[in-house]
């Protein structure tokens, strides 16, 4: 569909500019202001250029938790997605599950993220947890999340799977029940198999939603704070220190604001240029087959 | 997938989904003596103490107050300003759409950690600091870009002959936006009020980082439980309990625009 050229529709644009310029623009600058500084109190400061960022990328320990981020985002999205689709696709199409369905999926969702903390660790402590005390006494297995860095890994894994999961059965669901009844017909008349039409017709048609849902649970899962934090504080050891777990060690507990600056910067940068590669091919793959 | 296998596996999910939370809910129900000294799948003595201690305390009611403030303050503004600007991204063509969209949602890929300071030094420099309004502006910043995208998305699925017909029979366009378009795409504001709801609800750290006292948010409050003698398990849940009822709630109310609304739109 071919749009209305019309530069007066920025009229219509610039609330949402100022309403987000104003918290996100002058903030910014001022995380670029402390990423080029020593600053060792109130208006005591001194312009160190370069040098930050330069010892930031060095950081031996800031490449180790950027490829524990990689390796946890990496498994969020190839766990999440296709189970996601798995759930959207089973999900009733009419009648009273619907509802039912879409309100319970959607609790996980609506808990604030340091009670979904909570919540892992009531359910996996080893001596009241209903998980832990299951795999230890029951099951025979040593589990212990404070103890060990797999079953660690395996908690958090399971928290973000049990979490985030639903928001992208929920998208694909949307983009599922927007596909119009005479597509399914046609597949029928050519005897299509379940296979190929979820290949040909539903993959295609959830394009939309599906690249909503990819770069949502990209960036949430490349920024995620909370939920490990409360979970397991980084530990045992450093092994579920993620990027931002120890962005919060560099720059507040040890209220180095310099160094803080720089790696946020450098952070975001990484989120962005990911987040624009993916935006990019996921819409030159809608181009390729447009329906 | 056969009926009757996806009937099973969904069960099974949904199973899996809920007893996490059932889990709490137990504990939520027993004194934490009880909960560290034995075992049990469910609460043999129910005691409602942890929840009485919540409802009497003002400083732990507050919280859920406060939170249900700030939050319905964010959606109402997010929705407010990201209709306007989702109907020009879908119908028009305008020097730096392309680009303007895609800044809207770099505001989302910002670690929040180190920007908190130069929220709290902005938001006290003007004077807001422990209000409300604070919360619900710092919150726009993921939201209002996220309620454009999903508008967007339902409004390109409105055919543009019902603007241009509207226009022709001599609608203004405030007019024509407030009482024909936005009842088209109901739904679709639903949903995103939905979606606006719950990414203000359950953010942390702008929402500690902006409050002090008086606007102070239930997820901030309920660091509280970690005393001397360490944690109040039985406490801790209750709270986490009361914290998901207003979600559930919103969700009750907005489930036929839900399922409709997904319907329709592409989101």
């Amino acid at each position: 569909m071919e749009k209305w050229p019309n530069n007066r529709a920025w009229l219509l644009v610039l609330p949402v500019f100022v309403i987000v310029a104003f918290s996100a623009i002058i903030p910014l600058m001022t995380v670029i202001n402390y990423s080029v500084q020593d600053i060792f109190g109130p208006n005591q400061a001194i312009f160190v250029g370069f040098e930050w960022f330069r010892e930031m990328l060095a950081d031996k320990r800031l490449h180790d938790a950027l490829w524990r981020q990689f390796l946890f985002s990496g498994l969020v999205l190839v766990i999440e997605m296709p189970l996601g689709i798995l759930i959207a696709l089973a999900m009733p199409k009419k009648g009273w599950g619907v509802s039912l369905c879409l309100v319970t999926i959607a609790l996980p969702l609506l808990i604030p993220w340091n009670t979904i903390g909570t919540i892992w660790i009531i359910f996996t402590r080893p001596d009241i947890g209903l998980f832990g005390a299951g795999m230890n006494s029951l099951l025979g297995i040593p589990f212990d999340h404070t103890a060990r860095p797999l079953d660690a890994w395996i908690t958090v894994m399971l928290m973000e799977v049990w979490h985030w999961t639903p928001l992208v059965a929920l998208l694909a669901y949307a983009g599922l029940r927007a596909i119009p009844e005479a597509y399914y017909q046609a597949a029928r008349i050519d005897g299509a198999s379940a296979w190929s039409t979820f290949l040909y017709i539903q993959l295609p048609k959830m394009r939309g939603v599906l690249t909503i849902a990819f770069l949502l649970r990209f960036m949430d899962s490349f920024l995620i704070y909370a939920e490990p934090f409360v979970l397991t504080g980084g530990g045992p050891g450093n092994s579920t220190t993620f990027l931002s777990l120890y962005l919060v060690k560099i720059a507040l507990l040890q209220f180095d604001l310099g160094p803080g600056g720089a790696f946020s910067l450098i952070y975001f940068v990484i989120v962005l240029l990911f987040s624009f590669i993916f935006y990019q091919a996921l819409e030159r793959i809608g181009k390729g087959d447009k329906v | 997938m056969k009926g009757r296998k996806k009937f099973v596996g969904l069960a099974i999910y949904f199973i899996l989904l809920l007893v996490p939370i059932y889990w709490m809910l137990n504990m939520s129900l027993r004194s934490n003596a009880d909960i560290l000294a034995s075992f049990a799948l469910y609460p043999k003595d129910i005691t409602l103490m942890n929840y009485m201690n919540i409802f009497t305390d003002s400083s732990w009611y507050m919280g859920y107050v406060n939170s249900m403030i700030y939050v319905a303050l964010n959606t109402a503004i997010s929705l407010f300003v990201a209709l306007p600007a989702a109907y020009a991204f879908s119908r028009y063509q305008f020097v730096g759409d392309k680009q303007l969209f895609f800044w809207l949602l770099t505001n989302r890929m910002a670690p929040a950690a180190v920007f908190a300071l130069p929220f709290f030094q902005l938001y006290s420099t003007v004077g807001l600091l422990d209000t409300h309004i604070a919360v619900a502006l710092a919150h726009c910043l993921f939201n209002v870009p996220l309620a454009v995208w999903i508008l967007e998305g339902f409004m390109s699925g409105i055919p543009r002959e019902i603007d241009e017909t509207a226009f022709i029979d001599g609608y203004s366009f405030p007019r024509f936006f407030i009482t024909i378009f936005i009842p088209l795409i109901r739904a679709g504001v639903g949903v995103t009020a939905f979606f606006c709801f719950m990414f203000s609800w359950v953010e942390l750290l702008l929402a500690r980082t902006l409050t002090v006292t008086e606007a102070k948010p239930i997820s901030a409050i309920m660091t509280r439980t970690i005393s001397a003698t360490g944690l109040d398990y039985g406490l801790l849940a209750a709270a986490g309990i009361l914290t998901i009822v207003p979600g559930a709630m919103v969700i009750w109310f907005v489930r036929n625009h839900m399922a409709k609304g997904f319907a329709l739109g592409r989101v």
